[in-house]
């Protein structure tokens, strides 16, 4: 891209970009840079008190099994997996057909798209309320239709499925948005092509569209994973709290619950400060892959 | 074989429906429920169908809110569409200045004005928890708006999405309005931001969407009722230990809760999917 005109002025740029500074440097670095810092010491939540411990609260989440970190780890993997596959696939196959010459596609695209707007707390709220043991019509059709023992509080697997499915639910309409585009964009004279030269519906999906699509699949992927992981906090404390006991505990909980709920300053700090690594990893292989050009 | 074709081009619409129901159902559940008494819903399972107490519970959760809460959701309506036009509006206007400096000045310190916007992407608030909180308690910002609002304003997105659309502006405008005597500042206000309504129209769509639904955020720094938004009061609504849930007034502020963002996405889809898929890039 060729180099825009620029204006010539000494301390007006500086205006203009210092509210943007000051947010960020007062709302996210200097947070940033307190986390790190505070993951180095002991403090007391009420005094002022702090304690040097150099890497201690970071070997105890690895070695304590109190701590439960790995356990957290562990299930918020499987959580971030999952949500992506169930959303990921079901999305896919959806936009496929809205994507096909038929009548009513504007309005399915429509009807697919709205849920986007959907906030996840209020997903979690849904679905806590179409299986809550006590009132959730869900709930009591699978206890008294299919005899199904249902208390989600009470069984991992049962919270785990019910949590995946509310967080799954509410991510197909941000796939189903980037699929329906990416499809889209295929060209329809490739596609005739491989018509005319006798490839089947099936096929032409497995060699064309989908080879066409991987683009839009990466980046769908690393962005799932990211809400996975990152954005599902609003189910877990609404939906479990992080139960039965600590099992559906996903790391971005731990956290809130360790500063917040627990006043262990020092350990939540040192969560913060993996999960800041995690996302930056994360950003970093985006771009690359992507080779977005954010060069300057 | 035309049975068969028939049935062949009816499976696409027969899918997509599927579709429709896993989404608009639960929906449906939500409605039915906010229209019965809570006694209704208790004596499992509830109605299929919408009751007589429609009206009366959504004025009482209006005006009065849940009897374990009492604070109206008239309120928190209030609250969550000030946060969200906050924010919505709060980094559209940052995002624009700094993109305008970015993109049309030389200034030493661009590139790291770029690539400090850039890193936000790296630090959601989600793994800066407790060192944000104790920032906005220590500049005395705990249960205002301003809390709020203010660490909320940065969005890289926007930014590159500013960005990019003021790089692909011909340089013989911002040139032209220059030998004809309008300083920066004049062309930003009566060139630039004219020019860039379709970004800011999508920006401002998905900004809204995100502002009305931030949750970890009000939830760590508002304690007072007075301030709560409507997803914080859903939360609080439904944790109150000793006390029987009022299932019909939660469902209520729920569909309240959901319908202004869903509104909003459905008169700007056009704007919406642009957006979505332009900073994809």
């Amino acid at each position: 891209m060729a180099k825009q005109y620029e204006f010539k002025a000494k301390v007006l740029p500086y205006f203009l970009v210092l509210p943007q500074m000051v947010i960020v440097f007062i709302f996210f670095f200097w947070p940033a840079a307190q986390a790190i810092w505070q993951s180095f010491f002991l403090q007391d939540p009420f005094g002022g008190r702090m304690i040097f411990v150099g890497l201690e609260n970071y070997t105890k989440l690895f070695t304590d099994p109190t701590v439960a970190y790995w356990q957290s780890f562990t299930v918020s993997v499987a959580f971030a997996v999952c949500i992506t596959v169930i959303s990921m696939a079901l999305a896919l196959f959806l936009a496929v057909q809205a994507n096909k010459k038929i009548r009513f596609s504007n309005f399915y695209t429509t009807m697919m798209i709205w849920p986007y707007a959907v906030s996840t707390l209020v997903a979690g709220v849904i679905w806590l309320f179409m299986f809550n043991p006590n009132v959730g019509v869900l709930a009591w059709t699978l206890k008294h239709v299919f005899h199904v023992n249902w208390d989600y509080l009470l069984n991992f697997n049962q919270a785990f499925l019910l949590i995946t499915l509310a967080a799954s639910w509410k991510q197909i309409s941000y796939n189903f948005v980037f699929f329906l585009s990416g499809l889209q964009s295929v060209p329809e004279t490739l596609i005739e092509a491989a018509a005319i030269d006798g490839a089947g519906p099936s096929k032409r999906f497995q060699k064309i569209i989908f080879p066409l699509l991987s683009p839009t699949t990466f980046y769908l992927l690393v962005m799932d994973l990211v809400y996975g992981f990152f954005e599902t906090f609003p189910i877990i404390h609404q939906m479990t709290a992080g139960g039965p006991g600590k099992s559906t505990a996903i790391l971005v909980y731990k956290v809130w619950r360790d500063g917040v709920v627990n006043l262990d300053l020092g350990s939540s700090a040192a969560q913060s400060v993996i999960l800041m690594l995690m996302v930056i990893a994360l950003t970093i292989f985006q771009f690359r892959f992507l080779e977005r050009r954010v060069t300057y | 074989m035309v049975e068969h074709s028939k049935f062949k081009k009816l499976l696409p619409h027969i899918f997509l429906w599927l579709g429709i129901l896993i989404m608009i159902f639960p929906i449906y559940f939500i409605f039915v429920a906010s229209s019965h008494t809570t006694d209704e819903i208790l004596a499992a399972p509830m109605p299929m169908s919408i009751g007589p107490h429609l009206i009366e519970n959504y004025s009482k959760a209006l005006t009065q809110g849940s009897s374990n809460m009492g604070t109206p959701v008239m309120i928190m309506l209030k609250n969550s569409t000030i946060m969200a036009l906050g924010i919505s509006i709060g980094k559209i206007v940052v995002s624009l200045l700094a993109a305008f400096a970015i993109v049309f000045f030389d200034f030493p310190l661009r590139g790291f004005c770029f690539w400090s916007i850039f890193i936000t992407l790296m630090l959601p608030v989600e793994v800066r928890i407790m060192p944000t909180y104790k920032v906005i308690a220590d500049l005395h910002m705990l249960n205002s708006y301003a809390g709020l609002i203010l660490p909320m304003i940065v969005s890289a997105t926007a930014v590159f999405l500013f960005r990019q659309y003021f790089m692909s502006i011909p340089r013989e405008i911002p040139e032209a309005s220059q030998i004809d005597g309008a300083t920066p500042m004049q062309f930003f206000r009566r060139i630039l931001v004219p020019m860039t309504r379709t970004p800011i129209a999508a920006m401002f769509v998905i900004q809204f969407i995100a502002g009305w639904n931030q949750y970890l955020w009000p939830l760590l720094i508002t304690t007072k009722p007075e301030f709560y938004t409507l997803l914080i009061g859903i939360n609080r609504m439904l944790s109150g230990a000793d006390v029987q849930i009022e299932w019909n007034i939660v469902m209520a502020t729920t569909l309240l809760a959901l319908l202004p963002p869903v509104i909003v996405i459905l008169l700007m889809q056009e704007q919406f999917v642009t957006g979505m898929t332009e900073t994809e890039k």
